[in-house]
């Protein structure tokens, strides 16, 4: 059967192979499971083709997955049309996630996303002309303590204001790759301004009395 | 408050190396040998006897969990698989083990495993984490470097692997068998129970599934004794606990506190406050997006445990405090976990594939106003039907928090209608 295009008018790739490299990759992946479970490596072979396609599974992708595994094709594309994180369709080279849920949401996330539409002239789920950008909305990321948050391929990029959205896309339109993690200076999840706890901890040293001796 | 000396989380927010020299120096590690030498049952004994309940959501002891696992199997694999799929809204603080404190969770896991026989632990991280699993793995690769896991564990002759399994995007794999599901290559549909995983889990091997706060603390608890666990918090309600508190605070943060602290005092001793002070709160949802709402009357004097929040008609689930002001529109926060809800459906079970899109669709129309009076009680007799007829707990989770928003908040919607219905009486007929 040929590769049918998909409804978004792409045309799907008429062939997928691994690399030798990631064929390796794969070996390695498969021999965490038991002997005979191979199946379950169908969620991490996935990953592993989607990175080599570019961030994006075509069928064919699936279908090389399916048949490393020895596993009916079904089931392997009813696992990628399951779970959020395999794209259908291709993906621009850089992909937005704008968590929205409600912990994000009451730190500002609508104005993410209408800094990202602006800024980046589409409509969430679109793709920029020039594919160097999709826009997506996500449920939430886990990180809702440093909310807004903002995945960037395999980052996240927290406590984003709109300043620092737009700083962001302007280094990545630039080829930069902006610093991941808190975008006002915080280490992680303490509060802003330093920690109420473990005070002794907050330097390098894993010696607590170092650490005083430095305060 | 809780004494520095107390807390587990030395390296929470990760000023400090996350590797195995790091951890050592924070005491991880320290002849975790003696402990698999007491034997399994001491183990579980101690871990039943420190009153740790399961930090997942639901509550349950961990000790008598493992205590379900079948004792003497000899044909089968037994396995430990750690939920580390966090991604209940407002919860964030298995995220900063995985990445700050990961050798906490490794030692736990190799203490767990051979309290319940295991050969073998998957470490379950939801795919979003990519870097935090990225320092799991690294853990790992030390742990077996030293010699602490794999092929004679800690030189006990106890032989012992731990797996990461990435995951890809559903919450839904946050639920127990459907976890193990998605492990075993599928889509994450939960499994009807029985059979309990402790007797036909992963690969149908007799298998436990625990939170990775749960596994993590346990070191400690065996280092420290279990009564020193069981003396912090309250009766039942024991030990430290990771907060996560996120929304209108002044500084919203992670925190490891004893269990029990007046919710009120855990947000203005460590998140600034509520944003423009105390009297500016609407309301709280105390333990992620599944527990209802309270309301500030409530927040006022409430304790932070399971059977207090319990008490009060909410839940400690995950420990999640998401804090809203005055300035929020409480029915829309609502409803976005409405449809937050509708969109992790798996669509196995009717009442929630069906029931969670209806809830959330009715919902919006809530937000307007646009509704009629009556569809507020045919709402909440959904949330009803919903609630306990479905496989695994998704359809609670759905339901709940629309219960929590009409028993709390119940004029707000009321005045909307009332307001639409006199701005545009056609429309809403």
């Amino acid at each position: 059967m040929s590769a049918p295009a998909s409804d978004h008018g792409h045309a799907e790739p008429t062939s997928f192979t691994f690399s030798q490299e990631n064929l390796e990759l794969a070996k390695r992946i498969i021999a965490k499971y038991p002997q005979g479970k191979q199946a379950s490596a169908c969620m991490p072979l996935l990953d592993v083709a989607q990175r080599q396609n570019g961030g994006w599974l075509p069928r064919v992708a699936m279908d090389a997955v399916a048949d490393l595994l020895g596993m009916p094709r079904i089931r392997v594309y009813e696992v990628a049309t399951f779970y959020t994180m395999y794209n259908k369709n291709p993906v621009g080279r850089h992909h937005i996630q704008v968590c929205t849920t409600t912990p994000c949401w009451l730190r500002g996330s609508d104005d993410i996303v209408h800094t990202c539409k602006k800024k980046l002239g589409i409509e969430v789920g679109e793709t920029t002309a020039d594919g160097q950008f999709t826009l997506g909305e996500v449920e939430c990321s886990g990180a809702c303590v440093n909310a807004p948050v903002v995945q960037i391929g395999d980052d996240y990029y927290e406590d984003v204001a709109p300043e620092h959205m737009e700083r962001i896309l302007d280094a990545l339109a630039r080829g930069e790759t902006p610093k991941p993690g808190s975008q006002t200076g915080r280490q992680s999840s303490e509060p802003v301004g330093g920690p109420t706890t473990l005070k002794a901890f907050t330097t390098a040293q894993a010696d607590a009395t170092t650490a005083q001796a430095d305060d | 408050m809780l004494r520095d000396e107390d807390r587990i989380f030395t390296n929470l927010y990760g000023y400090q190396d996350f590797g195995l020299d790091g951890a050592r120096k924070r005491g991880d590690w320290d002849n975790t040998a003696s402990f698999l030498a007491n034997g399994r049952d001491w183990i579980i004994e101690q871990v039943k006897e420190s009153g740790l309940r399961g930090r997942g959501g639901a509550g349950f002891s961990t000790g008598m969990k493992w205590s379900f696992m079948p004792k003497n199997v000899t044909d089968k694999p037994v396995y430990l698989v750690i939920n580390a799929d966090e991604g209940e809204p407002g919860t964030c603080k298995d995220r900063d083990i995985l990445r700050h404190d990961p050798h906490k969770l490794i030692e736990g896991c190799l203490i767990a495993g051979f309290a319940i026989g295991a050969s073998a632990c998957y470490i379950y991280i939801r795919g979003e984490f990519y870097n935090e699993g990225s320092n799991v793995q690294r853990a790992i690769d030390e742990a077996y470097a030293a010699g602490l896991i794999g092929k004679n564990a800690c030189g006990t002759g106890y032989d012992y692997d731990v797996y990461i399994h990435r995951g890809a995007g559903a919450y839904i794999c946050g639920e127990e068998t459907a976890l193990i599901e998605s492990i075993e290559g599928k889509k994450g549909q939960p499994r009807n129970k029985p059979p309990f995983p402790a007797q036909a889990g992963l690969y149908s091997c007799p298998t436990t599934v625990n939170n990775v706060e749960s596994i993590a603390v346990v070191p400690t608890i065996l280092r420290r004794g279990a009564s020193w666990f069981a003396g912090l918090g309250r009766p039942k309600n024991s030990g430290t606990k990771l907060f996560c508190i996120s929304g209108h605070v002044n500084k919203p943060c992670n925190v490891e506190e004893e269990m029990g602290i007046p919710l009120k005092e855990l947000i203005e001793k460590h998140a600034g406050g509520v944003r423009g002070g105390w009297d500016n709160l609407l309301g709280i949802i105390p333990g992620g997006s599944s527990v209802p709402v309270l309301p500030k009357s409530i927040c006022d004097t409430v304790l932070m445990d399971f059977d207090s929040l319990r008490e009060v008609q909410s839940g400690l689930g995950t420990a999640a405090v998401i804090v809203m002001d005055k300035s929020t529109d409480i029915v829309k926060a609502i409803a976005r976990l409405s449809s937050f809800y509708a969109h992790e459906s798996c669509g196995q079970c009717t009442p929630c594939r069906e029931g969670t899109g209806w809830m959330s669709r009715v919902m919006q129309r809530m937000v307007t106003g646009n509704a009629r009076m009556e569809e507020i009680d045919m709402l909440l007799q959904v949330t009803k039907q919903v609630e306990g007829h479905t496989i695994c707990a998704l359809g609670d989770a759905a339901a709940w928090p629309i219960q929590g928003l009409f028993r709390h908040f119940r004029p707000e919607v009321e005045r909307r209608i009332q307001a639409y219905r006199n701005s545009a009486p056609l429309a809403a007929e």
